[in-house]
């Protein structure tokens, strides 16, 4: 027994500490990468956030759409291949990029129309098995269709992105990891002006309350729908990009890192984007530093748990998440 | 004509609360059980029970476990293939250090295991709810899915962690491992899941089921009422899990026999399973097996008949239109929109192996959607609506 | 026994429950300042005042679904300040709600059923099975529940998912399900709300009943001023979270705080 709580001990506190000690600019550069894997967290969990604010709707199929949206900007870009008409036409990056964003538009106008106004008014537990089913709708007709093209890489000299690694005062980035976060730091503004200052904000804060209420005050409930699932698929595009950009290449394997994102969206509370940012930074950082300092005494790769129970723990002492809404239930 | 429940007087409260109240569904029910247990091993052969049976009976029990959770207690769940792993690396653990012990008696064990298990990880549904139980329940999936592969005492420190279910004989009978025969198989998983359903069916209809039930549509006031949520959630959490825990058992000794840890992964299993319980129908045992048959046995229709698949997903494409049309009006040609080209691309892409499997994740996409949509009770409600104008026939009302 | 009567009963009854300096607040929001009051046994008690008077953040303190800050709740001799629901329920409160709180998913019967839950106490192995003293206790209680259907004339409903019983009903079925508790101390917030005049004095006849043939001790909060000042022994009026007057329906009704609380103050 003493024997074990020693272990524990050495194991959990006092080996990493010793080798923070030794080595702290191995520390400090892991604190970086986890930060950066944590922007990509943060990009993912962000579309979830943005749904879930302006419908009430918990999409699970969001990494999906991210997946989805990026291999029809590579197909759109692709010159050798677009499976439908056979030969292809190379379209430049902002076609592609529109040719993508008419897809997200027509997913959204087809979610909206078979989806979500059938099931208006329903539970939100109903309304999120739906989404499962997005998912997997999503993922057998996105493999169907670019099946030709999984596993390629992201156009990246058209986006105008470039790689490899860059120096801050000795602690290594990349440039694929720094675009992200400016492009995340910009989104989330973009995000907090249109919810705080717009009439659509607020129509769209509306509808996630009480969708009968905000009908019934007139609010255009499909059409505000429909906003909220393109504004989504933009977000799912832009976080899918920068994701196969820092992967390497697009695939619909890579909609197991999403689930990373999950966690991070509890951890910082369903409603929140100040939240999902800080909570995906902590995961991002804890999930690599317990990887790095842990694993000899745990094993390896508990990345695979780790940002799950770090949230479990959090929502024990704070069910509604770190920036969540506490409910006060009324009876 | 016949489903008529006249003339059938209650004398006493006990004739009330029978199972099945109304003669004709206790006589269609044992019918069916009856045929499960002497027909079906007439006339099936091995490739009927390595595909459809056997996989139906396990999932349909691991299922019902999901079922008493989900269904009955209104707790989310996405991690039940981590409880099912727990249950199949205990069986195997257990079986491989005691021989002599029989496999119904290992089963059975290893359950406790997955209960015990599903305790601990519904713990937090005293505080958390809904999404964030969800989300918080894929904790229990990953962390068991690292812990099975990671720890080789788990799996006897084989390589690559491949569990394989020993064979054991009962009364000159192999009633496990690989060389155990089709037909015994599935007749010792039908009779855990017959036991099992009656054990849940009484559960449900006792006061332990209505606890559940009120917490399920409204803890507060089922509070109120008297009734102790944590303890009410964790007992649901541990009959589910445990149930569990015995299916994956069964999972490793009669389904698959040797597998891996990713066999059990969210994609594998979790959410299958939710959707069997989805599909078929949430809160009903019967709605268990309806699920499990329809998600297991849709693939195996799909790639054994795809010119008849072809056929009825148009067929069923031009029928959702109708539905459409009378219940939503205006955009009645949206069906037509996706479905024909997709009813043309599945045609000209004729089922090439690899695309099954994606004709196979959309249907089940699709239907997920669409019973939620039009019966989100699932199957067992069809069915009830269908003994309902089954009453009444041959007069329309 | 007639109204008068049975007031004359009640004076010299034994306290059941009295509530001593209470305070509630939520952050800023002061929703129960330093109350005190009780509730004798067997009578009917009626708490009443303008909406936001803090009428049912009372009830909330006084079945534990609410923490005060401050102050004390005896009930049957047992003092405390803070509680679960689930214990005021074993120590014998049941109460209904303002907005309807039943079982959804679940028939009249499973819901009225429900309120027997803390009396069975078999467990779940034998409930499991089915067998001998589960499936008794089982027709026990669902004996009882049958005369509390019979007493609230809802036989016909009895196999109906509440979800889709009209608003009358369901209050009736949730009257019930408390009920079916056999509580020393009933609860009911706004029984009355939303009802037709024929469903009111059907209520008010329950109420009544329920007050003398099971002699169960009632506190009801009711709007409607003829229904409460007919069937209540005596009455609490609160205002802004602040008791402002506690007596007998015609003392209450002559007293100035109420009528400038209700009619408002000129000035």
């Amino acid at each position: 027994m003493l024997e074990f709580i020693i272990g524990l001990y050495e194991g959990f506190l006092a080996n990493p500490a010793v080798e923070i000690w030794q080595d702290p600019a191995y520390f400090i550069q892991n604190v970086a990468g986890g930060l950066m894997v944590g922007i990509l967290y943060s990009l993912v969990a962000l579309g979830y956030v943005l749904i879930y604010k302006a419908s009430g709707v918990f999409n699970f199929a969001q990494p999906m759409m991210a997946i989805f949206a990026t291999l029809a900007l590579i197909m759109f870009h692709d010159k050798v291949l677009f499976p439908a008409i056979g030969t292809g036409y190379g379209l430049t990056i902002v076609l592609a990029i529109i040719g993508s964003m008419v897809m997200m538009l027509i997913l959204a106008l087809l979610v909206e129309r078979l989806m979500l106004r059938p099931l208006v008014n329903q539970p939100e537990i109903i309304l999120f098995m739906a989404t499962i089913g997005l998912y997997y709708f999503l993922e057998g007709f996105g493999e169907t269709m670019f099946n030709k093209i999984a596993n390629s890489p992201v156009p990246m000299e058209s986006l105008g992105m470039e790689i490899g690694p860059f120096f801050v005062g000795g602690v290594m980035f990349q440039k694929v990891d720094a675009t992200a976060a400016a492009v995340a730091a910009v989104m989330v503004i973009l995000l907090a002006v249109m919810f705080q200052k717009t009439s659509v904000g607020r129509a769209l804060r509306a509808v996630a309350d009480d969708h009968q209420a905000a009908l019934s005050v007139g609010i255009p409930l499909s059409v505000m729908w429909v906003v909220v699932w393109v504004v989504a698929g933009a977000v799912a595009l832009v976080s899918g990009l920068m994701w196969g950009a820092s992967a390497g290449a697009v695939d619909f394997g890579m909609v197991f890192v999403a689930l990373k994102a999950l966690p991070v969206l509890i951890l910082g509370g369903f409603t929140s984007i100040p939240g999902v940012i800080i909570g995906g930074l902590i995961i991002g950082v804890g999930e690599r530093i317990a990887e790095i300092y842990w694993s000899p005494y745990l094993g390896d790769s508990i990345e695979s748990w780790f940002a799950y129970i770090l949230a479990l723990i959090v929502l024990i002492y704070r069910p509604e998440g770190l920036f969540g809404e506490k409910l006060i239930e009324r009876i | 004509m016949f489903y008529r429940e006249a003339g059938q007087f209650k004398a006493s409260y006990g004739t009330d609360q029978a199972i099945f109240p109304i003669a004709q569904d206790k006589w269609f029910v044992l019918a069916v059980v009856a045929a499960a247990y002497l027909v079906v091993p007439l006339v099936a052969n091995s490739y009927w029970y390595e595909v459809i049976l056997t996989p139906v009976v396990v999932m349909s029990l691991s299922a019902l476990g999901l079922n008493v959770l989900t269904g009955y207690c209104g707790q989310i769940s996405l991690g039940h293939g981590g409880f099912m792993a727990v249950g199949a690396f205990a069986a195997f653990k257990i079986a491989t250090a005691f021989p002599e012990l029989n496999v119904i008696i290992v089963f059975l064990i290893s359950g406790l295991f997955a209960a015990f298990a599903g305790v601990i990880f519904g713990i937090p549904s005293l505080r958390i709810k809904g999404f964030y139980l969800a989300v918080a329940t894929l904790a229990s999936q990953f962390f068991f899915e690292w812990w099975f592969q990671q720890v080789g005492w788990f799996s006897n420190y084989a390589p690559s962690g491949t569990i394989t279910a020993p064979s054991q004989e009962f009364m000159g009978v192999v009633i496990s491992g690989p060389s155990a025969t089709g037909v015994v198989k599935y007749l010792i998983g039908l009779t855990f899941l017959v036991f099992f359903c009656i054990v849940v069916k009484n559960l449900v209809r006792s006061h332990i089921g209505r606890s559940w039930m009120a917490i399920r549509d409204m803890d507060i006031a089922a509070e109120i009422i008297g009734i102790k949520p944590l303890q009410t959630k964790l007992l649901a959490f541990a009959i589910s899990s445990y149930i569990a825990g015995v299916s994956g058992a069964l999972f490793l000794f009669l389904m698959r026999i040797s597998l891996e840890m990713e066999a059990f992964d969210i994609i594998a299993i979790s959410f299958p399973v939710l959707f069997m319980v989805i599909v078929g129908g949430l809160g009903s045992v019967m709605g268990s097996i309806f699920g499990a048959v329809f998600i297991i046995g849709t693939p195996v229709f799909i790639k054994n008949f795809p010119e008849l698949t072809t056929a009825s997903v148009i067929l069923v494409l031009a029928g959702l239109s109708v539905a459409w049309l009378t219940k939503y009006g205006v955009w009645r040609w949206v069906p037509l929109v996706i479905g024909v080209p997709l009813a043309v691309f599945v045609f000209f892409q004729k089922f090439a192996s690899n695309t099954a499997e994606h004709i196979v994740l959309m249907f089940f996409g699709l239907s997920i959607v669409l019973v939620l949509i039009f019966e989100p009770n699932g199957l067992a409600r069809l069915w009830q609506i269908a003994k309902e104008k089954f009453r009444l026939w041959p007069y329309p009302y | 026994m007639n109204a008068t009567a049975r007031k004359k009963a009640n004076e010299n009854a034994e306290t059941m429950l009295s509530v001593e300096h209470v305070s509630l607040s939520f952050g800023g929001v002061k929703a129960i300042r330093n109350v005190s009051f009780d509730i004798r046994k067997g009578e009917i008690r009626a708490i009443i005042g303008p909406n936001g008077a803090g009428k049912t953040s009372m009830l909330n303190v006084i079945n534990g679904f609410y923490h005060p800050q401050e102050g004390t709740i005896t009930f049957k001799g047992e003092k405390r300040s803070d509680m679960r629901p689930h214990i005021a329920a074993t120590q014998g409160i049941a109460r209904t709600f303002q907005n309807v709180a039943l079982f959804k998913g679940m028939t009249t019967l499973d819901n009225i059923m429900s309120g027997r839950t803390l009396r069975m106490k078999r467990n779940m192995f034998w409930q499991a099975l089915y067998f001998g003293p589960a499936r008794r206790e089982e027709l026990e209680h669902r004996e009882y529940v049958e005369e509390v259907i019979d007493f609230l004339e809802i036989q016909h409903i009895r196999r109906q998912p509440v979800g889709k019983l009209p608003y009358g009903l369901q209050k009736r079925v949730e009257l019930g399900r408390a009920l079916a508790m056999e509580p020393d101390l009933l609860l009911l917030d706004e029984p009355m709300a939303g009802m037709n005049l024929e469903e009111k004095e059907d209520m008010s006849r329950f109420v009544i009943d329920v007050s003398e043939e099971f002699g169960t001790t009632v506190a009801l909060i009711e709007h409607d001023m003829g229904v409460v000042m007919d069937l209540s022994d005596r009455v609490v009026v609160l205002d802004h979270g602040v008791l402002i007057a506690d007596g007998t329906p015609d003392e209450v009704q002559s007293n100035q705080d109420v009528i400038d609380a209700y009619l408002g103050i000129s000035h």
